[in-house]
């Protein structure tokens, strides 16, 4: 029996129709996952992400705890309310969960981790803090709302309590601001702006359907993840694993090497990987042919074969596009084979959209 | 409320078949696969005068989140493929026994065409499915 969040009857009343992801009965699409997708882009969609897990860290060690957990820096995060994206990686170097870590006072931090690795994660970060002073704080009292388009920030900060308003405004993108049991971050996963609210679940239900009320459009996992595509965001257990690197999955970015003398968890087997040499990056595809191309799907690059982790239609472009992981090398024109057939695509540097721009080059498509 | 036309002919794979006055086919899917489908944003359909058996993948359709086969419900030679699909895959969803036809086949043989489900026979398959 999959887990249900609290507004799944909301969804059910709207018409969702459900599939299971990671554990959790969430909805697929309500009634278009095009015209969702198109909504964020446009104007502004909500996103019920309350599958997700929100973990509590306090403690004296929590900061210490985070140094040696995270593969990006927790220093950087100088002042309350700043939040940081960032890998946590095995000692292989290979991504146990990719997450988000705010901080929220002195050695208080909020991390937001995928649903499906919620067990391995935990698992995970107790088994790092070892006798570190820090309590680990699984947090399934809240529900979490994603508000993503260019007009959510403006339809969401009235509904907000009146002491929230202008602070949650005020926001830059990746901070966060706390009143109450109110959490409001400007983080998102649609190359939108935006904010991601976390918050107790009476609330919670209310927020949602006075969202929706003030016309923003509920939007299912469908279009999520055809907005998540096009904005190159990668997806844990598809874009990278446990067995691959940040550093061969576009995510070389989030690794902090310095300070040097931070010896977080991976990191020496991310130094052995740079003295051996980066062979594979993750990149983008457009496909110049007709078609679709799919996850796990063969590309064939001068510079030697790839795979596809990501792949589906874009909606904004009307065509395919993929994320694939190739030769560091491969350049310009590839050939994906998809069901036995070459077609072929442009190797391309993602993401091919953001903030309801397409950022690739986008000459039609040869019929 | 799925549609289920009565004149037409229907596999256990969502497909329906209509026989022409000059004895060939033509084939789509149901009402029922398109909405399991969700949204198709492309049809991939094979070439006229390709053969095919019975069973065979002989076409895909793509929704925003998988592809499908469609499988041929009778044997045969393809005489021609639904050509505004290339531009326009949601025409099976909007209309999946009319403008959003798949393709046309010669059947080889009258009696694989008789072994088919009447539109009775394919409620009761969608409410035993339910």
């Amino acid at each position: 029996m999959a887990h249900q969040t609290p507004l799944y009857a909301d969804h059910v009343a709207n018409d969702a129709r459900i599939v299971e992801f990671g554990g959790w009965d969430m909805p697929l699409q309500y009634t278009s996952a095009l015209a969702e997708h198109h909504a964020v882009r446009q104007s502004c969609g909500i996103f019920d992400v309350s599958h997700m897990t929100v973990v509590d860290l306090t403690g004296p060690d929590s900061t210490r705890f985070l140094m040696r957990l995270l593969a990006n820096d927790p220093g950087k995060l100088k002042s309350v309310g700043q939040g940081l994206y960032s890998c946590m990686l095995n000692d292989a170097g290979g991504v146990v969960d990719d997450l988000i870590v705010y901080r929220l006072g002195d050695n208080v931090y909020r991390i937001v981790i995928n649903a499906a690795t919620r067990v391995q994660d935990l698992g995970w970060m107790a088994r790092v803090a070892d006798r570190d002073d820090v309590v680990i704080r699984h947090r399934d009292d809240f529900l979490m709302i994603a508000v993503q388009g260019p007009k959510a920030r403006e339809l969401a900060a009235p509904l907000l309590a009146e002491e929230m308003r202008a602070p949650a405004l005020a926001l830059r993108p990746f901070e966060c601001v706390r009143h109450d049991h109110v959490f409001v971050a400007r983080t998102g996963y649609t190359g939108e702006d935006g904010f991601e609210i976390v918050l107790p679940v009476e609330a919670g239900i209310a927020l949602w359907r006075a969202l929706a009320a003030a016309g923003a459009v509920r939007c299912g996992l469908g279009s999520r993840d055809t907005l998540r595509l096009e904005a190159a965001l990668n997806l844990y257990g598809q874009d990278m694993d446990a067995g691959t690197s940040p550093l061969v999955s576009g995510l070389g970015w989030t690794v902090a090497l310095e300070p040097a003398d931070r010896d977080f968890r991976g990191r020496a087997a991310l130094e052995k990987q740079i003295a051996d040499g980066i062979t594979e990056k993750l990149t983008g595809l457009v496909l110049e042919d007709r078609g679709i191309m799919r996850h796990g799907q063969r590309v064939l690059t001068a510079a030697g074969e790839g795979i596809i982790t990501s792949g589906g239609f874009s909606p904004t472009m009307e065509r395919s596009i993929a994320l694939a992981r190739l030769p560091v090398a491969a350049s310009g024109s590839c050939q994906v084979d998809i069901r036995g057939v070459l077609r072929k695509a442009r190797i391309v540097k993602p993401p091919f959209v953001r903030r309801g721009r397409i950022l690739v080059d986008d000459a039609p498509v040869q019929k | 409320m799925t549609q289920v036309p009565q004149n037409l002919k229907y596999t256990e794979d969502h497909e329906w078949v209509r026989t022409e006055a000059d004895g060939s086919v033509i084939i789509g899917v149901t009402d029922h696969a398109q909405h399991q489908l969700g949204e198709l944003v492309y049809v991939e359909l094979p070439d006229a005068g390709r053969k095919v058996a019975r069973g065979d993948a002989m076409a895909v359709v793509e929704s925003t989140k998988a592809a499908s086969d469609v499988y041929a419900p009778l044997a045969g030679v393809v005489v021609e493929a639904n050509p505004a699909l290339a531009s326009q895959p949601e025409l099976v969803n909007n209309d999946p026994y009319g403008e959003g036809w798949l393709l046309r086949l010669r059947p080889d043989s009258a009696t694989d065409l008789a072994a088919l489900k009447d539109s009775t026979a394919y409620t009761q398959l969608l409410a035993a499915g339910d």
